[in-house]
C-alpha cells in the first residue's frame, strides 16, 4: 500500500512523527521537571534555574524525607490502604461479577441484584450524608473509613461481568457436565481465563486507592492517620495555594523547601510508575472490552 | 446435576457486596433528609428541626448560586468540547505513525498522566505556573511580563481546561484508536485504487468511521455536565479565584464541611444529584436509541 511514496508523502509522515514525539515529550515534561527539581540544590530550585536537568545535583532532599517520620508514616498508611482496599475490591469484584454474568434463565434473581447495583451507581446521598454515616459508625481515624465506603467498585464489577458474559457458553456447559460447582467454575476456569480484565480492574482500584486524598482529609482527624496523598495535599498543595499576593509568594518561595516538596511528590509517584508498565499491556484491551460494545 | 442448587451459592457470592453497598450507599441516602432540616449535628436527624424547602429557597435567592452554576457548566462544556476533539486529532495522527516501536512508546508516555493524582499534578503545576516557576522564566526570557496564572480570574478557567486536557487526552484517545483499528482495510485499498490520496482517504473514510464513536462520547458526556472536576479544582484553586473557579462540588464542600452548614450544603448536593440523574438517564436513552449503547 505504501510502496511508491512521493517526497511530499514522506515529508508529511516525517512531520507527523516529529509532532507526535513532541506531544509525548510534553506529557513527560512536568514529571521530568519535578524530578530535576528534587535532585537540585535548594537555591537553584528557588531561583527558578532548574528546567529539565538537575542544577547542583544532590540527594539531600531524599535524605531529609527519610528523617521525616510523618512522611514515612503516611507512605505506610497508603501502602496498607492499597493492599487492604485493593484486596477487598478484588475479591468483591470477582464474587459479584460471576453470578451477575449468569443469564437470567440460569439465575433468575440476577435482574434484581442488577437493578440494585444500578440504583447505587446512579443515586448517591452526596458527601455530607456519607460523612455523617461514617461518623455514626465511629470509623473516623480508622483505615476502614478509607477502605469500606468504596469496597464495591460498581464500575469494575460491570466491566468484569461483561467480560465473563462473553466467555463461550460451551465452557460452562462442559463444566456442568463434568460436575463443576459455581465456586470451582469461578476459581479454576473463569479466573485464569480473565487475566486481561482482572489486570485492568486491579490497576483501576489500586491506582484509585493510591491517589485518593479527599476521604483521608475528611475522615482522618489527626495527621498521623493521613494517607500519603492527603499528607501531600495538606503540606505541599494547600500551603502553595493559600499564598495570595505576589510579594508574599516570593518570600515564601525563598524560604519554602522546594526541593523537599518535589522529592515528596516524586516518591509518591514511584509506586504508580512501577506497576504501570506491567499492567499497561493489559488495560487497553480490558478497557475496550468494557467501554465500547456493539 | 441440578443447576437450581447453584442459586444459593450465587446469593452467597453477592451478599457481602450487597451488605456493604447498603451500609455505604443506601443508608446515607436517608441522610438526604437533612436537606429539609435546620440540621444541628448534636441533635442528629431525628432531633433537628424540619424547615421544609427553606434551604432550597435560600439557594435560589443568593447570588452565589448563579455564579457557581455558571462556572460549573462553563468549565465542563469547555472540557467536554476539548475532550471530543483533541483526543480524536491525536488518535488520527498517531495512527499515521508507521514505526511500531515509536508508536508504542508514544502511547505509553501519553497515558501516564492519567494515572497520577490531581494532588500530585497540582503540586507540580502550581510550582511550574508560579511567578518564579519554569513557565514564567521562559516568558521572561522571551520578554513577556510574568503572568499570575493561578490568581487571575481571567486565566484560571483556561488553566483548568488546559491542564485537564493535558492529563487526559492520551487516555481518552484509546477509544478512538480502537475505532480506528476496527476500520476495514479493504476500504482504504479500494479508495487507493480509485485514486484517492491520503487526505481524501482521511476525509472520506477515517473521519466518517470515527463519527459514531464521537457522537456516542458526546451523548454520554451530557450526563456529566455538572461534574466539572472536584479533585482538580479543589487542589488548584484559592480564595482569589473562587469567583471564576468555584463549582458545585467545591462549594458544597466549603459550605457544608468547612462552615458546617450541613442542611444547606445537602440541599445543594441533592439538587445537583437530581439534575445529574435526569441528565444521565436522558443521555443513556439517546445513546441506546441511536448508538445501541448499553452498559450491560
Amino acid at each position: 500500500m505504501v510502496r511508491n511514496q512521493t517526497w511530499g508523502a514522506k515529508l508529511g509522515e516525517a512531520s507527523i512523527l516529529i509532532l507526535m514525539l513532541l506531544v509525548s515529550l510534553m506529557s513527560l515534561a512536568p514529571v521530568l521537571h519535578t524530578i530535576s527539581v528534587s535532585f537540585s540544590s535548594n537555591a537553584a530550585a528557588a531561583g527558578g534555574l532548574v528546567k529539565f536537568w538537575p542544577v547542583g545535583f544532590n540527594i539531600e532532599s531524599y535524605r531529609k524525607i527519610i528523617e521525616e517520620p510523618h512522611f514515612i508514616n503516611s507512605f505506610l498508611v497508603s501502602v496498607k490502604r492499597v493492599l487492604l482496599g485493593g484486596g477487598i475490591n478484588f475479591v468483591l469484584t470477582v464474587l459479584m461479577a460471576y453470578p451477575l454474568s449468569r443469564s437470567a434463565k440460569e439465575f433468575p434473581r440476577r435482574n434484581l441484584y442488577m437493578w440494585f447495583m444500578l440504583f447505587t451507581m446512579l443515586f448517591s446521598g452526596g458527601i455530607i450524608p456519607l460523612y455523617l454515616t461514617v461518623k455514626a459508625l465511629g470509623m473516623f481515624n480508622s483505615i476502614w473509613a478509607l477502605v469500606l465506603p468504596g469496597a464495591v467498585p460498581v464500575f469494575n464489577v460491570i466491566l468484569l461481568m461483561n467480560f465473563f458474559r462473553n466467555m463461550p457458553k460451551e465452557l460452562t456447559e462442559a463444566g456442568y457436565i463434568d460436575g463443576a460447582g459455581p465456586w470451582y467454575m469461578l476459581l479454576r476456569i473463569f479466573l485464569p481465563l480473565s487475566l486481561p480484565s482482572l489486570a485492568t480492574v486491579t490497576l483501576f482500584s489500586v491506582v484509585g486507592h493510591w491517589n485518593a486524598f479527599f476521604d483521608g482529609m475528611i475522615f482522618m482527624r489527626s495527621a498521623e492517620y493521613y494517607p500519603l496523598q492527603t499528607y501531600i495535599q495538606q503540606l505541599v498543595v494547600q500551603l502553595n495555594v493559600s499564598e495570595i499576593d505576589s510579594t508574599q509568594q516570593e518570600i515564601l518561595a525563598k524560604i519554602s523547601d522546594k526541593t523537599l516538596n518535589a522529592a515528596k511528590i516524586v516518591v509518591s509517584m514511584v509506586p504508580i510508575l512501577v506497576i504501570y508498565p506491567f499492567l499497561q499491556k493489559y488495560f487497553i484491551h480490558g478497557i475496550m472490552l468494557g467501554s465500547v460494545k456493539e | 446435576m441440578n443447576i437450581r442448587s447453584y442459586h444459593k451459592h450465587y446469593h452467597l457470592m453477592l451478599i457481602p457486596g450487597v451488605i456493604l453497598l447498603i451500609i455505604f450507599h443506601v443508608v446515607p441516602m436517608f441522610g438526604i433528609a437533612i436537606a429539609f432540616q435546620d440540621f444541628r449535628i448534636g441533635r442528629g436527624i431525628t432531633g433537628s428541626e424540619w424547615i421544609g424547602l427553606e434551604n432550597f429557597q435560600y439557594l435560589f435567592q443568593i447570588h452565589d448560586s448563579w455564579t457557581i452554576l455558571y462556572n460549573t457548566v462553563y468549565i465542563s462544556v469547555w472540557k467536554i468540547a476539548a475532550h471530543l476533539v483533541i483526543p480524536l486529532v491525536f488518535a488520527v495522527l498517531l495512527n499515521e505513525v508507521r514505526i511500531m516501536a515509536v508508536k508504542r512508546w508514544i502511547q505509553t508516555v501519553v497515558y501516564l498522566p492519567h494515572f497520577l493524582s490531581w494532588v500530585i499534578l497540582a503540586g507540580v503545576l502550581i510550582d511550574m505556573l508560579s511567578l518564579t516557576g519554569i513557565v514564567n522564566t521562559f516568558l521572561k526570557g522571551m520578554g513577556v511580563k510574568p503572568i499570575m496564572f493561578l490568581t487571575s480570574n481571567s486565566w484560571f478557567p483556561a488553566i483548568i481546561v488546559g491542564s485537564d486536557i493535558w492529563k487526559e487526552f492520551g487516555f481518552a484517545a484509546i477509544v478512538y484508536l480502537a475505532a480506528l483499528a476496527g476500520i476495514n482495510p479493504a476500504l482504504y485499498e479500494a479508495a487507493e485504487m480509485d485514486g484517492a490520496g491520503r487526505i481524501k482517504q482521511l476525509w472520506y473514510i477515517t473521519l466518517p468511521s470515527l463519527l459514531p464513536t464521537t457522537v456516542l462520547l458526546a451523548t454520554l458526556s451530557i450526563g456529566n455536565i455538572l461534574n466539572a472536576g472536584f479533585d482538580q479544582i479543589f487542589n488548584m484553586y484559592n480564595p482569589v479565584v473562587y469567583q471564576s473557579a468555584d463549582i458545585i462540588d467545591t462549594y458544597v464542600y466549603r459550605v457544608g464541611l468547612v462552615q458546617a452548614q450541613y442542611g444547606f450544603a445537602a440541599a445543594v448536593g441533592l439538587l445537583k444529584s437530581a439534575i445529574g440523574f435526569i441528565l444521565i438517564v436522558i443521555s443513556y436513552r439517546i445513546a441506546y436509541k441511536y448508538a445501541h449503547y448499553r452498559i450491560f
